[in-house]
């Protein structure tokens, strides 16, 4: 059934109203995704795209039954909009947003510690590309024509990267089953183990593509996950061998300023815990072609 | 955004952080009367730059008349200073801090920064101040204590005090430590600070703290909350090529290379400079273009790229999503037009209206080298470059 959105997921557009929300819903649409309603405030009652418009969340989740809902909120307001949807309901949140800062999103973690395991909202970015399954539906802004249904997941934090991967393995005739972008911020709503968990548990991802980055702790706690947890191969790559210290790489998170986040000291660490990393970024598919063949063999 | 010491403690008094008397000077002359103004018998004078590690460079001194300040004063004024953490040209010294000297007793070490893995503010403290954390990391890493702060109940008072007590502080000195934690934090929470560092935090003979030294710098995403805090930025500490890219709405690093990029999301940009790397050239730059990028910004970004002497070729690489290769195309085409290129260029485009983008490249009759992959594009660039450059 693949990971978080499937044909049937009700999704609703946070920001429809606004050119981009717009733009990007009528993709989804196209593209045969649930997209049920949008929400912004001081435009209910309107309708865009044939969808309804409501002014909150809450009306939104009431009236139609959405299950998740993608954001294309501006940063000042983003981490209300994340903190709105988790007090409706919402299960799945993506937030495409970039620019948020870091302590909104430190208290939007802590809000949503408030609701119980079976309540709580999963986020996904923010300053993500979203998600999809392809043939099946997707939230966000990717262009979802380069994803071919298939068997192995992808998660990463860049956008245009997690696209060079699925197109990489289009061209060898390999297909996805879903591709979750985490975002590139230092604080985001799920972390690669979270997404590999995610995975593990899907009987129809077979194998996984991780792709990192230079900056912070979660390639090395996945890694840890996969070592101790894992019975799927997983398969990476990690941006930034030419990235000097201490300089921030576009992404917010990007930036090595601890012992263990340069992207050769995150190489190490995937590899020693049983990881196929690519040695480059044009050899993703390969390197996923290889692991595929492997456990065919074996 | 980083700013200078002086402003730090100026913010940091603000919210009752004890600070050494101090003013700021900008001659020999001003630094002279600064030092008269504050009284006493002895000033430290120190440069103002946007790095640490002045003192072992030359960039702080203790003087003991107005004619040592003025004296020092001179040599520091418009000198570039190269510090272990600066690049080759280190960063120009334009203003000094002359402050009253502080009698000292013992020296901490206190910093506050957001912990990736709490993904909460995170307060270090140690009893051997003066040391980079780096070194005090690796050297003394038992002396480091740690507290993680929650956001929705802020520093409570008892965390303050376990600090205070791990340090080894008397009890009154507890209490001051306490309050001076509190006043850092809230500073820290108030005006979205990336990071606090108070270094060292001096005991004083008389057994009272202060902040001897103080470094702050903010999240950049949060400056449209604090435009008090956004006017401090001083582009004087900063590659004027960023400070141009910054003005013009672009993610730009400049670095050491001759091989310019123009490309799209931060994950891609670091990966193409992983695979010029690999295919035996260097990178002149990270530049994302960010998403939605009209004519326009791809035509500004070619500018921003060429300000850089150093480059001989222009490798584009364009994952389009959220972006459209048609408009990138437009903007590469514009950029003949109006910024006037006589390097190779490079272009890669693939994802939304690849093929609009293509058509519009191919019917340009311009000299430009397209490639379809990644790794193409990154070869074809490495081998664009000028013998002269390559040799």
């Amino acid at each position: 059934m693949a990971i978080l959105i499937d044909e049937n997921t009700k999704v609703v557009v946070q920001g429809l109203s606004g050119r981009i929300g717009q733009f990007h819903a009528q993709e989804m649409i196209e593209y045969g995704t649930k997209v049920v309603a949008g929400v912004t405030p001081g435009k209910g009652g309107t309708t865009v795209l044939n969808r309804p418009v409501f002014n909150t969340v809450r009306e939104a989740v009431e009236a139609t039954g959405a299950e998740a809902s993608l954001l294309f909120v501006p940063p000042a307001f983003a981490a209300d909009a994340m903190m709105e949807a988790a007090d409706a309901g919402i299960k799945t949140a993506v937030c495409v947003t970039d620019g948020i800062p870091a302590q909104d999103m430190m208290r939007v973690k802590r809000f949503l510690r408030r609701y119980p395991r079976e309540r709580k909202m999963r986020l996904i970015g923010p300053n993500c590309a979203g998600i999809i399954s392809p043939g099946k539906g997707f939230m966000g802004i990717m262009p979802p024509h380069i994803y071919m249904p298939g068997r192995v997941g992808i998660v990463g934090r860049s956008g245009t990267l997690g696209y060079e991967a699925a197109s990489q393995m289009k061209s060898l005739g390999i297909g996805i089953s879903s591709s979750i972008g985490i975002g590139g911020d230092p604080i985001n709503g799920s972390s690669f183990k979270d997404i590999l968990e995610l995975f593990e548990n899907d009987p129809e991802t077979d194998a996984i593509m991780m792709i990192g980055e230079i900056g912070g702790p979660q390639e090395a706690e996945a890694a840890a996950y996969v070592r101790d947890h894992m019975t799927k191969p997983v398969a990476a790559y990690i941006a930034g061998l030419a990235a000097p210290k201490g300089r921030q790489m576009g992404h917010a998170g990007a930036i090595i300023s601890a012992f263990g986040e340069s992207a050769q000291e995150k190489v190490e660490i995937l590899s020693s815990a049983g990881i196929t990393v690519a040695p480059n970024p044009s050899a993703m598919g390969r390197t996923m072609a290889e692991v595929l063949g492997m456990k065919a063999a074996a | 955004m980083d700013i200078h010491e002086h402003q730090a403690k100026e913010i940091l008094k603000s919210f009752g952080v004890p600070v050494p008397r101090g003013g700021l000077a900008y001659s020999p002359e001003q630094a002279a009367y600064r030092a008269r103004e504050l009284g006493g018998n002895a000033w430290v004078v120190k440069a103002q730059i946007h790095s640490g590690g002045r003192g072992e460079v030359g960039g702080v001194k203790v003087c003991k008349s107005e004619q040592e300040v003025a004296d020092f004063a001179r040599g520091l004024l418009g000198r570039q200073l190269v510090t272990k953490q600066t690049d080759a040209n280190g960063k120009g010294v334009f203003r000094l801090w002359v402050e009253e000297a502080s009698d000292i007793a013992q020296e901490l070490y206190l910093g506050f920064v957001l912990d990736r893995k709490t993904e909460r503010i995170m307060i270090v403290a140690s009893g051997h101040g003066g040391m980079e954390i780096e070194d005090l990391a690796e050297e003394d890493p038992d002396s480091l204590v740690r507290s993680v702060v929650d956001p929705a109940v802020g520093l409570a008072l008892y965390q303050a005090r376990e600090l205070g007590f791990r340090l080894g502080l008397e009890p009154k000195q507890v209490d001051q430590f306490s309050t001076f934690l509190r006043a850092c934090y809230r500073a820290y929470r108030d005006l979205d600070a990336m990071m606090v560092e108070i270094n060292p935090l001096v005991i004083t003979g008389s057994g009272d703290l202060v902040a001897l030294d103080a470094k702050m710098s903010f999240d950049s995403n949060a400056l449209y909350k604090h435009p008090a805090i956004a006017s401090l930025r001083d582009p004087s500490q900063e590659d004027p090529r960023e400070a141009t890219a910054y003005d013009n709405g672009l993610a730009y690093v400049g670095l050491d290379g001759d091989i310019g990029c123009i490309i799209n999301g931060a994950g891609l940009a670091m990966a193409s400079m992983d695979m010029i790397q690999l295919a035996g050239g260097q990178p002149a730059n990270f530049l994302d273009i960010g998403g939605g990028a009209s004519p326009e910004r791809v035509c500004q970004a070619f500018r921003t790229v060429l300000s850089d002497q150093n480059v001989s070729v222009i490798l584009v690489n364009i994952f389009a999503g959220i972006n459209r290769c048609d408009w990138i195309a437009k903007g590469v085409i514009q950029a003949y037009k109006e910024v006037g290129i006589d390097l190779p260029v490079v272009v890669r485009l693939s994802g939304t209206n690849v093929e609009e983008g293509q058509k519009i490249i191919r019917e340009s009759g311009l000299p430009i080298i397209s490639a379809d992959t990644l790794e193409e594009a990154a070869e074809k660039a490495v081998a664009a470059r000028p013998q002269s450059a390559a040799a």
